[in-house]
């Protein structure tokens, strides 16, 4: 009834807040950014090694810690507070819940396993990581070979490939089933990096040229129903809305640090109302997406599956729409150094909307909730 | 939480047991734009629910209330708006001026006036705002003269917008005190029994048509000298702890409220078509996104132990829920379209056109939204303070 961190997750909460400030820098993010690398490799063997964040939300008979959906949200909102430059949200957000729902018990054990001991970074090759239900459309072949399967298609866009050692790949087996198919990045798939315009979050497009792959890389426990995607997806779209709303928070500190020193017509910027409303009308929407983040973090597993996605649907609108504001702010109240590239706000920008266009639209999610609402299954 | 379920069932069973007869008619009444709806039987109702021990919930057991935990009093909340409870018109005496006097009041104050709140007896209002004192609260020019024989306090000067002033029997006022002062010094906190000589209430007509809220003039009327809360010139300290005492506990309640108004639009919607236009179903999307984030804004905002954000959040609240509702009730109209305009007894219609008036009085009552944007810019992101002018 009431809505609070325990005193655990306030500690994880702090704990990594330091470790971030510290770590995960403006020059970290350039020496990434600037670069054009794939991640930040230090950071990330700090936060999956050494800190165990992986481990979290994995179940202790595989490793992990056995804990829940609010503690990753709570390390998402920070890493995205902080840009941070790692493939922890397709990790631990993406891959690591769809082998929980959808692998078979040897590849809960082999991978989990690996993933809460940090020393494996996975993604997924969704055929279109931009609908709302990226699992319904799956864009890779499998035709049955004597020693395994042959994998023919290709993915446009799969967010951290570069970085991954594994890649999980929904394939459409002759029959009409979807299977999983684990490829190690040694695997034999071209891997090609795109140049993006977020140099935060890297994307690479994955050729599958009649691969001929070994039966023990299936992984799934018999054909994946939509229901298994759907769960695993849930935890993917509140990952991302945590680290939307804590890449908001993250421009908005920006902000107000910069108005607060900035002086014009003998006054601070922030003295201006107009300058205070703006900023207090963020904070209005940073409260509403956050606890619309933290309740349905809370409530995922309680309320029935279905109250809890609309719940996440929710969340990624609000998110979605935060994060873009927040940024745009940013740029508007630093004024020109706001267009440099020397200055981050442009940082956050280009994450915003890139972020956004993850995993389903505001308007798709908002038709979904719609179809709920209306009980017609989505009426015009 | 098996203990909570069962408290939400006592309530449930107590309100189905009792929102019955003669107050079934009250069901869903006297809520935002009818505060005046069925006054007397309303009041017989705060009775009803004395008797059942439900007025004055949270209060503690030692001043007569059941010292109901936080979270036993959002139960309570739900489950009474739920079942259709009418608009409290004790809201004022239970949520405002007896936590008031249960922490300043002297022993013979709470003595005389806790129990007419408690039974549903007395009925309180509240007298903040003049003319020239609305958002700018410290400009308060209404004067309290000591009688140097009685030690009472002689009032003079006008209270307005006061809710409920015609259907109360006292008033809280806050006062000048000390001739020549200024701001929030030399103000005094006085409670006022308003049928009496020198007390004038005048009704004011509103955007819905109704009178919910009125002038208040004082000509010489009286305040006894064992009514004044607090000390003389310490006014400003004791309106402003009244307001804080006002946790939004009962906005849970309210919240209820809003989800029937919402279930009412969707219905509507079906009926008429609304629901095929692709805007109308992204913005009942909206606002249902919205109205699930209030509730679990209210519900961390209620935490005992309040981190910065959750701070902040609680500043945010009411600048959300009340343009949360008027952006509602904008989307009500859009979907009844034309029949919006046409003023008829068709109650479902008829909720929701008051409520599309009423809406506009959130952003302004309870601080307005610039106001309280103000505040959370000052005291929640700590940015500067506003500089006050010299007119
Ligand atoms: C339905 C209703 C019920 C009410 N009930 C009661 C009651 O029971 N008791 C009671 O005491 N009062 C009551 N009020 C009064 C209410 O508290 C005041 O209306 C409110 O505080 C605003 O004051 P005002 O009307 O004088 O507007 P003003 O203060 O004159 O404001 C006019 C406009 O100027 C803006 N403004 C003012 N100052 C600033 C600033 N510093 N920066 C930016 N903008 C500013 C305001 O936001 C507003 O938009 C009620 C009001 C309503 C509508």
């Amino acid at each position: 009834m009431i809505l609070e961190f325990t005193p655990d997750q306030q500690m994880i909460r702090e704990e990594a807040e330091r470790f971030l400030r510290e770590q995960s820098s403006s020059q970290a993010i350039r020496r990434v950014v600037d670069t054009g690398s794939t991640h930040d490799v230090e950071l990330w063997t700090s936060i999956s090694r050494d800190l165990g964040w992986c481990a979290m939300a994995i179940p202790e008979e595989f490793g992990g810690l056995g804990l829940g959906a609010t503690e990753v949200a709570i390390l998402m909102e920070l890493a995205g507070s902080r840009l941070a430059c790692v493939p922890f949200w397709s990790t631990v957000c993406l891959a690591a819940p769809l082998i929980e729902s959808a692998g078979s018990d040897e590849a809960k054990a082999t991978y989990l396993g690996a993933i809460a001991a940090g020393e494996m970074a996975v993604t997924v090759a969704y055929a279109d990581l931009s609908a709302a239900d990226p699992s319904a459309t799956v864009a890779v072949q499998a035709a049955r070979t004597p020693n395994g399967y042959r994998l023919d298609g290709t993915v446009g866009q799969v967010v951290d490939l570069a970085v991954a050692d594994m890649v999980i790949v929904p394939a459409r087996l002759e029959d009409g089933a979807t299977a999983l198919f684990a490829l190690p990045s040694s695997g034999g798939q071209v891997v090609t990096s795109l140049s993006v315009i977020d140099g935060t979050r890297p994307i690479a497009s994955l050729e599958l040229p009649g691969l001929e792959v070994a039966a023990e890389c299936r992984i799934d426990s018999g054909a994946v129903t939509g229901d298994q995607f759907a769960k695993a997806l849930r935890f993917a779209n509140l990952g991302l809305a945590a680290e939307q709303i804590g890449a908001a928070q993250g421009a908005f500190d920006m902000t107000l640090a910069y108005i607060s020193e900035r002086v014009q017509f003998g006054r601070t910027i922030a003295s201006f109302q107009a300058i205070k409303h703006r900023c207090a009308k963020l904070a209005v929407d940073i409260a509403e997406a956050r606890s619309l983040v933290f309740g349905a973090a809370a409530a995922m597993g309680q309320a029935d599956a279905g109250e809890s996605a609309l719940e996440i649907c929710g969340a990624r609108v609000v998110a979605s729409e935060l994060q873009f504001l927040a940024a745009e702010e940013a740029i508007q109240l630093h004024g020109g150094v706001g267009f440099t590239w020397e200055y981050d706000p442009h940082l956050y920008f280009k994450r915003a909307q890139a972020s956004a266009a993850l995993l389903g639209s505001c308007e798709a999610h908002m038709d979904k909730i719609a179809a709920a609402m209306f009980g017609d299954g989505g009426r015009p | 939480m098996s203990d909570l379920n069962a408290f939400r069932a006592e309530v449930r069973d107590w309100m189905n047991a009792n929102l019955t007869g003669k107050f079934a008619e009250l069901k869903f009444r006297g809520g935002s734009g009818e505060g005046d709806a069925l006054p007397d039987l309303r009041k017989e109702w705060e009775q009803e629910l004395a008797r059942g021990r439900w007025t004055c919930p949270g209060w503690p057991a030692e001043h007569g209330g059941r010292g109901l935990s936080v979270a036993e009093q959002v139960v309570f909340q739900e489950e009474y708006s739920r079942a259709g409870g009418p608009g409290r018109m004790g809201h004022i005496g239970e949520g405002l001026m007896g936590p008031t006097l249960i922490a300043f009041g002297t022993e013979d104050q709470k003595k005389r006036f806790l129990p007419g709140i408690l039974n549903g007896t007395e009925f309180w209002c509240q007298g903040y705002s003049e003319p020239s004192a609305g958002s700018d609260f410290g400009n308060i020019k209404t004067r309290a003269k000591q009688d140097p024989e009685t030690g009472d306090w002689l009032v003079s000067g006008q209270k307005v917008w006061t809710s409920l002033a015609h259907l109360s029997d006292w008033i809280f006022v806050v006062a000048r005190c000390e001739e020549g002062s200024v701001g929030r010094n030399g103000l005094i906190f006085l409670l006022m029994q308003l049928a009496q000589p020198g007390v004038e209430i005048h009704p004011i007509k509103q955007i819905g048509g109704g009178s919910e809220f009125n002038s208040v003039f004082f000509d010489g009327a009286r305040a006894k000298a064992e009514d004044v809360v607090g000390q003389p010139g310490d006014g400003w300290r004791i309106a402003m702890a009244l307001l804080g005492f006002e946790r939004g506990i009962s906005t849970l309640g309210q919240q209820m409220g809003f989800q029937q108004e919402l279930d009412l639009i969707v219905e509507i919607a079906k009926e008429n078509g609304a629901d095929r236009s692709p805007a109308i179903r992204q913005r009942v999307a909206r606002a249902w996104i919205g109205l699930r984030a209030m509730r679990y804004l209210a519900m961390r905002a209620l935490s005992d132990e309040p981190s910065t954000e959750t701070r902040r959040e609680g500043l945010a609240y009411k600048y959300h829920w009340s343009n949360w509702h008027r952006d509602l009730g904008r989307l009500a109209m859009d979907v009844l379209g034309m029949d919006g305009n046409v003023v008829s007894e068709y109650p479902r219609r008829e909720r929701l056109q008051q409520m599309f008036l009423f809406a506009r009085a959130d952003t302004i009552y309870g601080g307005t939204n610039e106001i309280q944007l103000n505040i959370i810019a000052e005291q929640g992101l700590g940015m500067p303070r506003e500089p006050r002018g010299k007119l």
